[in-house]
């Protein structure tokens, strides 16, 4: 940030006006964007601090119970339930996306490489409504009578699955790219000892882009704790500790976009007491996938 | 669906926008505004729209910020969609205006075809927790609910858990009665419920005590999961918001009401 205004001051100082005023245009774009970032957050802590502050963070984030006409703000089930969602998805989008981000970097042919790509970028376009609507007409069913599972199929499998072929682009994407990074010396040198092209790749090329994929699983997990309504359609959202796979569960996303339409006052707060805790997993998340990323990145350079 | 809400919204902004300028210089005689309950609005807003002797405006709140814009006179007429507790009647004059019913739903193919109160509080409470149990098939009740904050929530827990009893934690929760609806069509051991406005062939009512809800059975007053529409004035009412609250009550008031699914008050 600080070297690119410093560059466009040396820039200007050579410049015709008309360059100086676009680039002082993009420089205003830029720092609205982070104005409204710091604006959100002023926000969020001015309206739920107080409740966090007042009832005490750890009764807050401790609490078992969430019944906000009564007066009780326990967020404990829904972080439990965000946690479950999580890993679930992990379970599921982790094999599948390393699976396909070592055959399109490694195994497949150009040709098909030119076809699957685009069309796995594509899953992160398709509206999270849409991944709800299919969970709710298809999946839950399913679940409900399907097979061996039952309940009530609304559930933290059904949500896991969903966000499990969601969290697919982001994995995907990342490993590619951080597969890629690995230069090909490095095949080449395992190849010249001898190694087949399947040691080569567990033996040389995934522990070399170990960074970058964790990095895309961290991001992942963002992807899967931020998402709000395909959880909301498929999740069943009862406020309780998952006991099994099979039971609904809440996540802190679905708390505050079912209960926001009647919220007033205490309530209201408390729901964006919920927004201060995403928030902070979301950075920590995001933060953690920079400095990961920025170690491997140092590391190869 | 969504087109004409925003609409709606966008004519009771440029009204207020306009009432608020011609405040300002002219005082108009007539226009009297509506404040509070989010249950009552779409409702109040039909009403508005028929009205043929003045302009009425339509804002929402909820049913306590209405009771409070009676009070200090924000609004002329305050709306709320649930019983007032004592503190609050002080100084206003309660005048209800349609009864809104909550039916109780069950999939199409439950032959079940009633509960008791008492059993209906067993199920949400999860102490019964299979259609056996109340004369139905062995299955397991999926028990489905609306948030915390909805009126129509909060309108069944008055009636049907009263203070002892709360809806068990392990209840699925949506925050669309089209959503729960749909839930329930889906699901042979669903059980769930909606403002009778929403009922439809998807799903099946169930009676309550041997009631079935109707609009008759609401107005009444004898299917008794119900909750009062009720207009709040400051003193009996006067003027621009009588002459108001007289043509919610008259036929043509009344008949509205019944065509947008709510119970008449004035058959008796």
């Amino acid at each position: 940030m600080m070297m690119m205004i410093r560059r466009a001051r040396t820039w200007a100082g050579t410049a015709h006006l008309s360059d100086v005023m676009i680039e002082r245009a993009l420089l205003f774009a830029a720092l609205s964007a982070v104005s409204t970032l710091a604006l959100i957050t002023l926000f969020i802590m001015r309206e739920g601090l107080p409740v966090l502050l007042d009832r005490g963070p750890l009764a807050f984030l401790g609490g078992v119970r969430w019944a906000p006409s009564r007066g009780e703000f326990g967020l404990l089930p829904m972080i439990a339930g965000t946690a479950v969602v999580t890993v679930g998805a992990l379970a599921i989008g982790l094999p599948l996306g390393l699976a396909g981000a070592i055959t399109l970097a490694e195994l497949a042919p150009r040709r098909a490489r030119q076809l699957l790509k685009p069309t796995i970028e594509l899953l992160a376009g398709i509206p999270s409504v849409v991944y709800g609507f299919i969970g709710m007409e298809f999946l839950v069913p399913l679940i409900r009578t399907g097979g061996p599972l039952g309940g009530p199929g609304y559930s933290a499998l059904a949500a896991s699955i969903i966000l499990g072929i969601m969290v697919l682009p982001t994995i995907i994407g990342i490993s590619i790219d951080a597969l890629e990074a690995v230069p090909q010396g490095y095949r080449d040198g395992s190849r010249a000892l001898g190694a087949t092209h399947w040691q080569t790749i567990t033996g040389v090329v995934l522990p070399a882009a170990r960074n970058g994929i964790v990095a895309a699983v961290i991001l992942g997990m963002g992807r899967a704790v931020g998402e709000t309504m395909a959880v909301i359609m498929v999740a069943g959202n009862a406020v309780q500790f998952p006991t099994s796979i099979l039971a609904p569960v809440r996540t802190l996303t679905a708390n505050i976009a079912l209960e926001m339409s009647y919220a007033t006052g205490a309530h209201a707060q408390a729901l964006f007491a919920t927004g201060i805790v995403l928030f902070v997993i979301s950075l920590s998340l995001n933060a953690m996938a920079g400095f990961v990323r920025g170690t491997h990145r140092s590391a190869d350079a | 669906m969504a087109t004409p809400v925003a609409v709606r919204y966008l004519v009771a902004l440029a009204l207020v926008v306009g009432c608020s300028t011609a405040d300002a210089h002219t005082p108009e005689t007539g226009v009297i505004t509506l404040a509070g309950s989010t249950s009552i609005q779409p409702f109040a807003e039909r009403w508005a729209e028929e009205y043929p002797a003045g302009r009425v405006i339509v804002q929402s709140g909820g049913s306590t910020a209405g009771i409070k814009a009676a009070h200090d006179g924000t609004a002329e007429i305050g709306m709320a969609s649930r019983a007032l507790v004592a503190s609050e009647i002080a100084g206003l004059v309660q005048t209800v205006v349609a009864r809104d019913g909550i039916a109780v739903i069950a999939h199409a193919g439950n032959p079940v075809q009633g509960l008791s109160l008492r059993q209906l509080r067993g199920i949400y409470a999860g102490d019964i927790t299979n259609w056996r149990e109340v004369g139905g098939r062995d299955l397991r009740i999926t028990v489905i609910t609306r948030e915390d904050g909805s009126g129509t929530r909060d309108a069944f827990e008055q009636f049907v858990m009263g203070d002892a009893h709360t809806i068990a934690t392990s209840a699925l929760v949506t925050a669309y009665s089209g959503g729960l609806r749909k839930m329930v069509s889906q699901d042979p051991g669903a059980i769930g419920y909606v403002t009778f406005s929403q009922l439809n062939a998807q799903v099946r009512p169930l009676a309550i005590d041997g009631v079935e809800p109707s609009e008759l059975a609401i107005a009444s007053g004898r299917y008794r999961l119900q909750r009062p529409f009720v207009f709040l004035t400051r003193g009996a009412p006067r003027g621009a918001a009588r002459a108001f609250i007289d043509f919610v009550l008259s036929d043509p008031g009344q008949q509205l009401a019944r065509r947008e699914g709510l119970a008449p008050v004035t058959v008796q």
